[in-house]
């Protein structure tokens, strides 16, 4: 098969990047299975039960990048209890036993310790980069390890974790050595740090390129921060507060102007609005801006904001802007293609800060638009409709609707016809989130349309087993579906078995699946593992098979039943 | 359902449940959550119904709307912050034998704190122009500012002024001068 010698292969490969694409290549014959796996640095596991880290090992020596996600999504949203699991450290733990020279780690939802980030820190002497996105069960202390024992680190990048804070002086642990850092994000944290700390690490990390900085963090150290950085292309503002008159509001707003480099910001957890107009010189090369977590803007203070963005892509916003606001976006950022509105205040329909008008304007005014998630407190079939029109270019479409079981609240009828025309006109759907007053009818547009969609998320819709069955069966490339309070049960869950081995996982919360059914399922697939988590503290496992399942999470797994589960997880 | 109805397999169905329950399914359920949630089947009939009747509350809702719980921590944070903790400052004022606290986060504006502390202090401010401080009081109200500086309250938007103030000094007549207080 071979009409090279292993390292010219080998060398064609290096530009194969893709994981899909060298998942491929490993699976042309032998020979290139064998070329593959030792020439793979980059390995992406979307479920870490799926496969154990001897094997990982086993299969990749040449292992230096390392991305596992953990918990299922909706743990995201409070719905899997706390010590589900999803623990890192029998990963780190048999890494760090093996010869691999891990260089770079990346988790999503998973259980980190302290003593794992320790045992991280001090066995891998080229470690480069650690990425916590949602994670928790560490503290400060923890990260104060990273930085006191990686050499080289250059980047250190934590996304919204729980991370419990000891009010340390874990950013005084990077030594005076370090000064290889090029990311920086400690956004997340909510305890103090000590500032002339961190002005000397920057100050000493020419290459840094991204810095977020935590609430704690005051506009005069920002200013100071800025004039020791003004190559950042990404910035994380903590605090912004500050009277305007100043001297130090001065020297920020000279300081700014020389941070040209700056594409990507973000921030303002605690903001003056009235400082906002030092930002302007730098909002005209902005291709990111968050500010989601920025409640003390108002609609109007967005909106002035957004007037000058005009080359922006992708916009994180809290639903203040209001209609109004988005309809200035539309007509101001011609170059958006990933807008999210997250709502300010989740539980109180009060001031209907956004709705399908603020939507329609966006999907008008944005040609390049392709990945929405929306909160808003209604939507139209009309509204839809007249989106699936304006835009056709959508991989990932995620509408909330506050209230989940709300009609059309001009039709009354339900938002199937809305949500079927999306998935008409956007061919290359890859992820959907539907909400609102839903049929099955809307199940069997998305299996008639829905041919690329990857990822499906439903809550408090359909009417029967064939709305599932419509999924199932019309959407090849599935491989996670959620579903949480829909009547769905047993005979679309075992209609067909098979289906799950091609899907990463299946959650299936407060729908109408019977315990007999999750056995008669594990029975007859070896290659999945089906999880019942019950919490309530009565009930014990022998009982009736005609049980309502409360929480059934099912993936497949090349490794059988894991053995960290918890008590009130019954793996059948 | 999982049962037929017209064999009505219901009456002589084996189920756990307290009697007359019949409507009820057999769920192995967390009931942890609120005290008045909505089970399952009051959201499915909640779903049926007419739109005049209300749908269940968000708030009742385990795990909706779908914010990872970081955000929402974060957002109810500021919102808690904002709405508890109280920005209490003292307050002194030339003369009198003790200070006062006051919790700033209570007024909306200047005029309804300057109201306070007149009732508290029993003195009148001045009228105030940007040029020339207070005019027509021997007292003027002013405050230190996170650098530390004395400064004159009232130019500078109430948000700022109640951020930076750490706390507050009535001054009297001679010692105002400085301050722009025509007497």
């Amino acid at each position: 098969m071979n009409y090279f010698p292993d390292e010219v292969v080998e060398h064609v490969f290096d530009f194969i990047t893709s994981h899909k694409d060298r998942n491929s290549v490993s699976l042309v014959c032998k020979s290139w299975y064998k070329i593959e796996r030792y020439s793979r640095q980059r390995v992406f596991i979307g479920n870490c039960y799926s496969i154990t880290p001897q094997r990982l090992i086993a299969r990749f020596p040449g292992l230096k990048s390392l991305t596992l996600k953990g918990k299922p999504h909706f743990a995201d949203f409070n719905l899997v209890p706390h010590d589900w699991g999803g623990f890192v450290d029998p990963w780190i733990k048999a890494l760090a036993k093996s010869r691999i020279g891990l260089e770079e780690l990346r988790l999503k939802r998973m259980v980190v310790s302290d003593d794992s980030l320790e045992l991280l820190s001090k066995s891998f002497p080229n470690f480069k980069s650690l990425v916590l996105v949602s994670c928790d069960g560490f503290t400060t202390d923890g990260v104060a390890a990273i930085a006191a024992n990686c050499r080289f680190l250059r980047e250190l990048d934590l996304q919204e974790n729980e991370v419990e804070d000891h009010r340390g002086h874990w950013l005084s642990c990077f030594p005076e050595s370090c000064t290889s850092l090029v990311s920086l994000n400690f956004a997340c944290l909510k305890g103090e740090i000590n500032l002339a700390s961190l002005e000397r690490l920057v100050a000493r990390s020419p290459n840094l390129k991204s810095l977020r900085l935590n609430r704690v963090v005051p506009l005069d150290t920002l200013q100071k921060l800025l004039m020791r950085a003004p190559q950042l292309v990404d910035l994380g503002i903590g605090s912004y507060v500050d009277d305007p008159s100043s001297e130090v509001f001065s020297k920020l707003k000279a300081v700014i102007q020389l941070c040209n480099s700056i594409r990507s910001l973000s921030g303002f957890l605690e903001v003056a609005p009235c400082c906002m107009s030092a930002i302007y010189p730098i909002c005209e090369n902005l291709t990111f801006l968050n500010l989601s977590y920025a409640p003390g803007l108002q609609g109007n203070d967005l909106t002035k904001l957004v007037q000058h963005c005009r080359k922006l892509q992708r916009l994180w916003i809290l639903d203040c802007i209001g209609d109004k606001g988005l309809g200035v976006v539309a007509s101001t950022c011609k170059e958006l293609q990933e807008l999210r509105v997250f709502p300010s205040d989740p539980f109180d329909a009060g001031n209907a800060a956004v709705t399908e008008e603020g939507l329609v304007l966006i999907s008008a005014g944005c040609p390049k638009l392709n990945s929405l998630l929306y909160f808003c407190h209604q939507m139209t079939n009309a509204a839809l409709i007249t989106v699936a029109k304006n835009c056709t270019n959508f991989i990932r479409f995620r509408l909330c609707i506050l209230d989940p079981v709300k009609a059309d609240p001009v039709t009354n009828q339900p938002l199937d016809e809305g949500f079927g025309a999306i998935v008409r006109s956007n061919k290359s759907l890859k992820r959907l989130s539907l909400s609102g007053l839903l049929t099955d009818q809307v199940f069997l547009y998305i299996g008639m349309y829905a041919k690329k969609l990857e990822m499906l998320s439903i809550a408090f819709a359909g009417d029967s087993n064939k709305g599932m069955l419509y999924v199932l069966n019309g959407c090849k490339k599935l491989r996670k579906l959620e579903i949480r309070d829909c009547p769905f049960g047993d005979v679309a869950l075992l209609e067909d078995m098979g289906k799950y081995e091609t899907m990463r996982s299946l959650w299936m919360s407060s729908c109408e699946v019977t315990l007999g059914a999750c056995k008669i399922l594990a029975k007859k697939m070896s290659s999945l593992n089906v999880e019942i988590i019950n919490e309530s503290e009565q009930l014990e496992f022998s009982l009736d098979d005609r049980l309502l399942v409360d929480k059934m999470y099912l993936y497949r797994t090349l490794v059988g039943h894991r053995k960290d589960k918890p008590e009130y997880v019954l793996l059948l | 359902m999982v049962f037929e109805k017209d064999l009505n397999l219901d009456a002589t169905e084996l189920r756990l449940g307290l009697p007359g329950s019949s409507e009820e399914s057999l769920r192995i359920s967390n009931k942890r959550a609120l005290p008045d949630m909505n089970d399952d089947s009051g959201v499915a009939a909640a779903k049926k119904c007419d739109q005049e009747t209300a749908p269940p509350t968000k708030a009742q809702v385990v795990g909706w709307p779908p914010i990872r719980s970081y955000r929402k921590n974060s957002l109810q944070t500021k919102k808690t912050e904002a709405e508890t903790s109280g920005m209490y400052v003292k307050v002194s004022m030339d003369g009198a034998p003790y200070l006062r606290k006051i919790d700033l986060k209570v007024y909306k504006g200047y005029p309804e704190l300057f109201k306070a502390l007149e009732d508290m202090f029993k003195f009148k401010v001045g009228k105030y122009s940007e040029r020339e401080g207070y005019n027509g009081s021997e007292f003027v109200p002013t405050y230190e500012d996170k650098d530390g500086d004395w400064m004159l309250a009232g130019d500078v938007p109430w948000e700022m002024f109640i951020n930076a103030c750490k706390r507050l000094r009535i001054v009297r007549g001679s010692e105002a001068r400085g301050l722009g207080c025509v007497v």
